[in-house]
């Protein structure tokens, strides 16, 4: 029995040296010299500012920027401290009157507007930092981005599409704008 | 379901089994104790691991020794990691300061990870730090599952062995699964996440100025931090200004690759694999999602090697296959169709343009397929990472994962723990058969008696008795009550999804349950000690009974089982036992649900 135990510890701490330490830090060292960007987070940095990461949204909510998914985090949305969703049932009468909320702001913003609202511009990601919007959500938004900026709309259509990433391969994922990057597109013009 | 789903589901299944053959044989030469490469590059560190624990790889054990072996090292396992959760506060790599963890949530997450559960009461950057995260959950995951893949090796050399004592050297499986299996694929795979943008690195979070500073109403706390209610009860708040964004980083990558392989599912941040960071791309996403089943689908072909008749393991595989495939169909109609906000003004057909369906709670980068497809796949094997909140699936969608876990994690299941449940259904499967027509069961040339009949009831009676006893309890007292977050017949969903994840040990939850109370860590974490142990003994007691058996010729009575007509037995005795078992409670919440709705 006693050696079983011994064996038990033994064997307990050279796997942490060996999968907890080792593989970890050598992980890590790899990473930091062949990724080193990735590895750091894909932070965007602009005039020696560093002004977000590539992967993780933000919010906006002004008419002037495209918006992105409304986030679930706490105490403010686009929290990348602390990821979360709002785990609410499609089910949910709390849920349904959010969605109405959202869409009757996204209305507010933009009167003339009565198509309906994609689905993914309305309803909170999983992450509640989601980068992305579909580009029928992008489009959706583009007739109030020019209007506020007093920009012409091809222009505004032709940074949607140059923010609009494909599927991989033509085939795996989804479509989608990287909304922080076009937004950093637009402030620059 | 879209042309392009079909496209990505179809190619996922292809790429899945294409690798099992492959895969499969290099593991059958690794338990085998046959030449590998890894033995040049790592063979010292297995000799080491053998000196500084004092075991002689040589000797082989009976089923008592491997089993009190595995319990002990599992024991001091659970120890550790409550030890160093108790103890973070004081201990070094802790750059965000974080407290030590409350004494419930630390044995509820040293059992989750030590069991290969998995299942989180806590939100992973904001409580654990990355010495924890490193040491406690890095560790037990690969520990946790190499010692699945060691049962289920055992179990196997039960069926190939005749008239034997032993069934092998729990050390020598634990360690050769982990250096020569589980380390060197996490470590590609890691470096392969980082390529993608998963994060690795020990700096402290990062903090950047937002683009555009957004108004937020914070809410008021007092000195204890506690917030302050106004006169309604409601809490006080006050208007703010957004400025600056805090990005969680730290040595992610490491730990999401070995959480994918082992069908662990602990995710290094709170959302799991919905977190940009633990999964931002197409291509990491199919990854993470291949890495859920395939050491679990290879499994099968080792089985068969091991056997030496590989139609057996594709048998087992092609049952596993077909119940999956027939899920996963309906929770992707269920998620794309489902017919949501619509009076709102939204629309939600797909298109080019967009993915369309359910999108609460999904990512865009990953749309409805993906979610559905990695929702299936991670309660079928008892995974439990999430990319996607099945909390906020539509009814029907959110009972496929539900039931998949239901049906007891043998549907590919854990690494290791989902093969031994389902050879544990193909004994009953041979026994029904042999009833049907009066012979004495046999499966593999082994004689299926009393007691193997019993060991495999147990082993399918006991996960459901702690689920639906759980559940029962859970809605009947207010500490159970006090946790549900979506109101009505939703919530009782809420609560039977949480003990069937954790006596299942599957680890995903509908994730609204507020389950970081003593109640929920306590009684979630007893349903998971008994709900890998007390199935794992009474499958090495099987693999302990079979070794010694002679092995019996075959005969013109003798059932084949790898036949199609034997696939469909056990395909059917799966469905049929978890449908018994679980309709009446399924039809209380989300059945009703849907037809409510």
């Amino acid at each position: 029995m006693l050696t079983h135990v011994r064996a038990a510890i033994a064997s307990l701490v050279v796997f942490t040296v060996v999968t907890g330490v080792a593989y970890p830090v050598l992980v890590t060292l790899i990473a930091q010299l062949v990724f080193p960007h990735q590895a750091n987070g894909s932070l965007i940095v602009k005039g020696g500012k560093t002004v977000g990461s590539t992967l993780i949204g933000q919010p906006f909510d002004a008419p002037t920027y495209f918006w992105g998914r409304p986030s679930a985090t706490s105490p403010f949305g686009y929290n990348a401290g602390s990821s979360g969703a709002s785990n609410l049932s499609p089910t949910n009468a709390d849920l349904v009157k959010s969605v109405q909320g959202r869409v009757d702001a996204l209305r507010a913003a933009d009167p003339g507007n009565t198509a309906p609202v994609p689905v993914d511009l309305v309803t909170a990601s999983g992450s509640g930092l989601d980068p992305h919007i579909s580009p029928a959500a992008a489009l959706y938004q583009v007739g109030r981005v020019a209007k506020t900026r007093k920009l012409d709309e091809s222009i505004v259509h032709g940074l949607v599409a140059q923010h609009t990433e494909g599927r991989l391969f033509g085939a795996l994922g989804e479509p989608r704008v990287n909304v922080l990057e076009l937004n950093l597109a637009l402030d620059s013009r | 379901m879209t042309a392009n789903g079909v496209l990505q589901l179809v190619f996922y299944m292809v790429v899945l089994l294409v690798l099992a053959k492959p895969l499969g044989a290099y593991m059958a030469r690794v338990y085998e104790g046959r030449p590998i490469v890894l033995d040049r590059v790592l063979g010292w560190l297995e000799r080491l691991v053998y000196r500084a624990s004092g075991v002689t790889p040589e000797l082989e054990m009976g089923w008592k020794t491997y089993a009190l072996t595995m319990l002990l090292f599992n024991l001091a396992g659970v120890l550790a990691a409550y030890a160093l959760q108790r103890l973070q506060g004081v201990l070094p790599l802790n750059p965000a300061a974080l407290g030590a963890v409350s004494p419930d949530s630390s044995f509820n997450t040293a059992v989750s990870f030590a069991t290969n559960t998995n299942w989180q009461g806590y939100g992973g950057e904001t409580t654990m730090s990355y010495l924890t995260q490193m040491l406690a959950l890095t560790v037990q995951n690969f520990v946790s599952a190499a010692t699945g893949m060691a049962v289920a090796v055992a179990l196997i050399r039960g069926f190939a062995r005749r008239s034997a004592e032993t069934i092998g050297n729990f050390w020598v499986d634990l360690t050769r699964t982990t250096l020569y299996i589980l380390l060197p694929l996490s470590f590609v795979f890691a470096l392969v996440l980082v390529s993608q943008g998963v994060v690795q690195t020990f700096s402290p979070y990062a903090k950047v100025a937002v683009v555009q500073p957004t108004e937020y109403d914070e809410p008021v706390t007092d000195k204890d931090a506690k917030p302050v209610l106004d006169e309604k009860g409601q809490p006080k708040t006050k208007k703010s200004t957004l400025t600056e964004q805090v990005i969680a980083v730290g040595p992610a990558a490491s730990q999401i690759a070995i959480k994918q392989l082992g069908t662990n599912g602990g995710g290094f941040f709170n959302v799991n694999s919905a977190h940009p960071f633990e999964n931002p791309t197409p291509l990491s996403n199919f990854l993470e999602l291949l890495a859920i089943l395939q050491i679990s689908a290879a499994l099968c072909y080792t089985f068969g090697v091991m056997v030496g008749d590989t139609r057996q393991g594709w048998a087992v595989l092609a049952a596993m296959t077909v119940i999956f495939v027939a899920l996963l169909v309906v929770c992707v109609v269920a998620e794309q169709n489902g017919s949501v906000f619509v009076k709102q003004g939204v629309d939600h057909t797909a298109s080019a343009l967009q993915s369309g369906g359910n999108m609460e709670g999904k990512e865009v980068r990953f749309g409805i397929a993906n979610s559905a497809l990695w929702a299936t796949a991670t309660t079928s094997a008892s995974n439990g990472s999430v990319n996607s909140m099945h909390d906020s699936f539509t009814p029907i969608g959110g009972l496929v994962p539900m039931w998949l876990i239901q049906l007891g994690e043998v549907i590919y299941g854990g690494v290791g723990s989902g093969l031994y449940g389902m050879l544990m259904f193909a004994i009953i499967a041979v026994f029904v058969a042999g009833l049907m027509v009066g012979r004495t069961p046999e499966y593999l040339g082994k004689k299926i008696e009393s007691y193997e009949m019993k060991m495999s009831s147990l082993v399918i009676l006991i996960t459901p008795a702690l689920v639906l006893i759980g559940t029962s309890i859970g809605v009947v007292t207010a500490a159970g009550k006090a946790g549900i977050a979506n109101p009505g017949i939703h919530g009782f969903s809420e609560i039977l999804y949480a003990f069937s994840s954790a006596s299942n040990n599957n680890g995903s939850a509908f994730a609204g349950l507020s389950a970081n109370t003593p109640f929920y860590n306590t009684a979630l974490g007893l349903c998971m000690l008994f709900g890998r142990y007390w199935l794992a003994v009474p499958v090495l007691a099987i693999a302990g009974a079979l070794a010694r058996k002679k092995i019996v010729p075959v005969g013109a009575g003798t059932l084949p089982t790898h036949t199609p007509l034997f696939v469909g037995l056990l395909v059917g005795v799966v469905l049929l036992v978890g449908a018994l078992t679980f309709v009446p409670a399924l039809a209380l919440g989300p059945i009703v649900e849907h037809l409510t709705w």
